[in-house]
């Protein structure tokens, strides 16, 4: 049944994650994501669901761990941070190519470089933009509560088994680190054997008792085969656009400015918001909870009815650049986020906004970008 | 009598294993690699266990190795091979599972997962082809190179000062406390290629009564990386490979050998 506790991000992740029937977690030790290998040592989940949890030699090792156990078939998943998700995404791109499901957590810090053990979101371009090498993308949820850590877990593996495909969860120091009341979900039993080959037997390889060889791979040496591969792997992607985005509108209906944010600066710029609100301005959010893919749409129709907008992130500008896409200069789009491991404040956020967006909000200078670029 | 008449399968006295694909192989004529499949192949076959087993393919000639082999099989970045298997067999213990890699592959990129692997004691089977050079990428210097050896990264001869000497991992590897067997063998020749597939039944029936990793290295020739003719090459390995990665067990049932 439900529960009610009050835990850490990373905690109920972890919790979720033998909650959600999950057969093998492959991890390595990297602040501030750490408690989540830690929370599934202490807790046996071999024990409890027959759950598999190792702490591999490296990172690279980890997401290999993960390749092979989703070749089988198996829900297998990795958690790290942001310099432990640059050595996986070597994995992470052959997960992509071999078409195996599986979910990656990254509870990102400050970067380049060994950075900061602090909240960042500075690895938004390598989570949606591609990140490892090869034509591929990363269906990316964003959690914004100690609850979503716990809820997207589930909602991870539906996906990547829904399309074959790799699913990252990117959360942040702050989401990973905080506390917060959570409802867990009832235990789901793991896929027995025999259920995991009836659901994918098709592909997965499990020994090939009673069909035809099963092969996974990402190498196509003729390249018709491997532009077959790529446009099957587009269409993919394009289907999650269509059947799976994910955003939230909050105080959109009548706002004349807007916020987008996702993840913790969505927490903070809600907060941001009811500032506004209370100073008279009429300023919306939108948090896009998929950052791949990304609310275009949302955004190219809300820019009709706004006078500018701004992207706030803890980066020096990352998102911003597919604001400014999805909107297609129809409005100024300004950015607005710190860095280095420093929260911005709900005051700070509303003194961008005025500053940055309504000062100079007559000031349609993208106009001019556009103009320029043409 | 015609020679169909002849060739019927009540005639035939010995045939490929079954559990060889009919797909040709991509390996150079006189590559060992064909064998060494075969072997593995046909000791899979015979210990009826081809329904209930999963091999990892490399990165490096072998990567092909799925298409040549009539099994599930799953095809692993460079050198991660140790740790794909590892999960595998860990979630599917009643499997048998083996990856079979060469010698840059295991012994230069993969090291950490190769040792990590051993020494967890993972119940899996490893087959270690070297043949002391990067044949697929056309003839570079692996880390089983032999001194003085050319090779188109080490033009003048392997230095040691330089570049390191050969390293001997499956000796390395012996020295740890989950590897349960360690044997290196060759398969150029029937007498050699007959013992080798003795030594990788071992190891499945090592996996079979679980008692962790068995490791089987097979010294082998590399004619077209190292520019020579099959035979010339075969007996140039027996002269310089072998007194270096000398054949016989090193660990038997947990136990080094003397």
């Amino acid at each position: 049944m439900s529960e009610l506790k009050l835990m850490k991000g990373n905690e109920a992740l972890a919790e979720a994650a033998i909650r959600a029937g999950v057969d093998g977690y492959f991890g390595y030790p990297i602040t501030p994501q750490t408690e989540i290998i830690e929370y599934l040592m202490a807790e046996r989940p071999e024990l409890r669901t027959g759950m598999v949890v190792l702490q591999a030699e490296s990172e690279i090792a980890a997401i290999n761990m993960v390749y092979g156990a989703a070749s089988t078939g198996k829900k297998a998943m990795t958690s790290s941070s942001s310099p432990g998700i640059s050595l996986k995404l070597e994995g992470i791109s052959y997960l992509a190519g071999a078409e195996l499901p599986a979910v990656i957590v990254n509870v990102v810090r400050g970067g380049p470089g060994l950075g900061t053990i602090q909240p960042s979101q500075a690895d938004y371009f390598q989570s949606v933009k591609g990140g490892g090498h090869g034509d591929y993308k990363l269906y990316v949820l964003a959690p914004a509560s100690v609850q979503e850590m716990a809820d997207f877990v589930e909602d991870a593996f539906d996906i990547a088994f829904k399309y074959r495909a790799p699913v990252l969860i990117l959360s942040d120091g702050l989401i990973g680190q905080m506390m917060e009341k959570v409802v867990l979900k009832p235990q789901k039993p793991r896929w027995t054997n025999e259920e995991l080959i009836e659901k994918s037997g098709d592909w997965a390889v499990t020994g090939k008792k009673g069909r035809e060889r099963n092969i996974i791979t990402s190498l196509d040496l003729q390249s018709e085969k491997m532009e077959a591969r790529v446009r099957r792997l587009m269409k993919k992607y394009e289907q999650m656009e269509k059947e799976d985005l994910r955003f939230e509108k909050i105080n959109c209906d009548d706002a004349e400015y807007l916020i987008v944010a996702y993840g913790s600066s969505a927490r903070i710029s809600q907060k941001a918001v009811e500032l506004g609100r209370a100073k008279g301005i009429k300023v919306g959010l939108l948090r896009p909870i998929t950052l791949f893919p990304y609310p275009k749409k949302a955004l190219f129709e809300l820019a009709d009815q706004v006078k500018g907008i701004l992207s706030v992130e803890l980066n020096a500008g990352q998102m911003v650049e597919d604001v400014r896409l999805s909107v297609e200069f129809k409005v100024p789009v300004e950015h607005f986020g710190r860095t280095g491991g420093i929260i911005h404040t709900p005051e700070e956020i509303l003194e961008a906004l005025e500053q940055k967006i309504i000062k100079n909000g007559s000031i349609r200078h993208h106009k001019t970008r556009e103009s320029s670029i043409l | 009598m015609e020679v169909s008449d002849i060739i019927r399968p009540e005639n035939q006295v010995f045939c490929k294993t079954k559990l060889m694909t009919n797909t040709a192989l991509s390996y150079c004529p006189g590559c060992g690699h064909g064998t060494a499949h075969n072997l593995t192949m046909e000791v899979i076959d015979e210990m009826g266990i081809s329904e209930d087993v999963i091999g990892v393919a490399p990165v490096g000639c072998s990567v092909l190795a799925y298409d040549f082999m009539n099994i599930d099989m799953t095809q692993a970045a460079h050198g991660r091979a140790p740790a794909v298997a590892t999960a595998i067999s860990r979630l599917w213990p009643e499997k048998y599972v083996f990856t079979y890699q060469g010698d840059g592959d295991l012994a230069a990129i993969g090291t950490a997962e190769t040792i990590h692997a051993c020494n967890r004691g993972e119940n899996i089977v490893i087959i270690f082809v070297n043949n002391g050079i990067y044949g697929m990428t056309g003839g570079q210097m692996a880390p089983t190179t032999l001194a003085g050896m050319k090779s188109s990264t080490s033009p003048y001869g392997r230095d040691i000062e330089t570049m390191g000497s050969p390293l001997k991992i499956t000796e390395l590897i012996a020295n740890l406390p989950g590897v349960y067997y360690v044997t290196r063998h060759a398969v150029h020749t029937h007498k050699h290629a007959r013992k080798a597939k003795k030594a990788i039944q071992k190891a499945f029936e090592n996996t079979r009564l679980g008692k962790g990793l068995s490791f089987i290295e097979i010294v082998s020739n590399c004619n077209s990386g190292w520019k020579m003719g099959p035979n010339e090459s075969n007996i140039w390995m027996e002269e310089n490979m072998f007194p270096y990665f000398p054949l016989g067990d090193i660990k038997v049932d947990g136990i080094l050998k003397k």
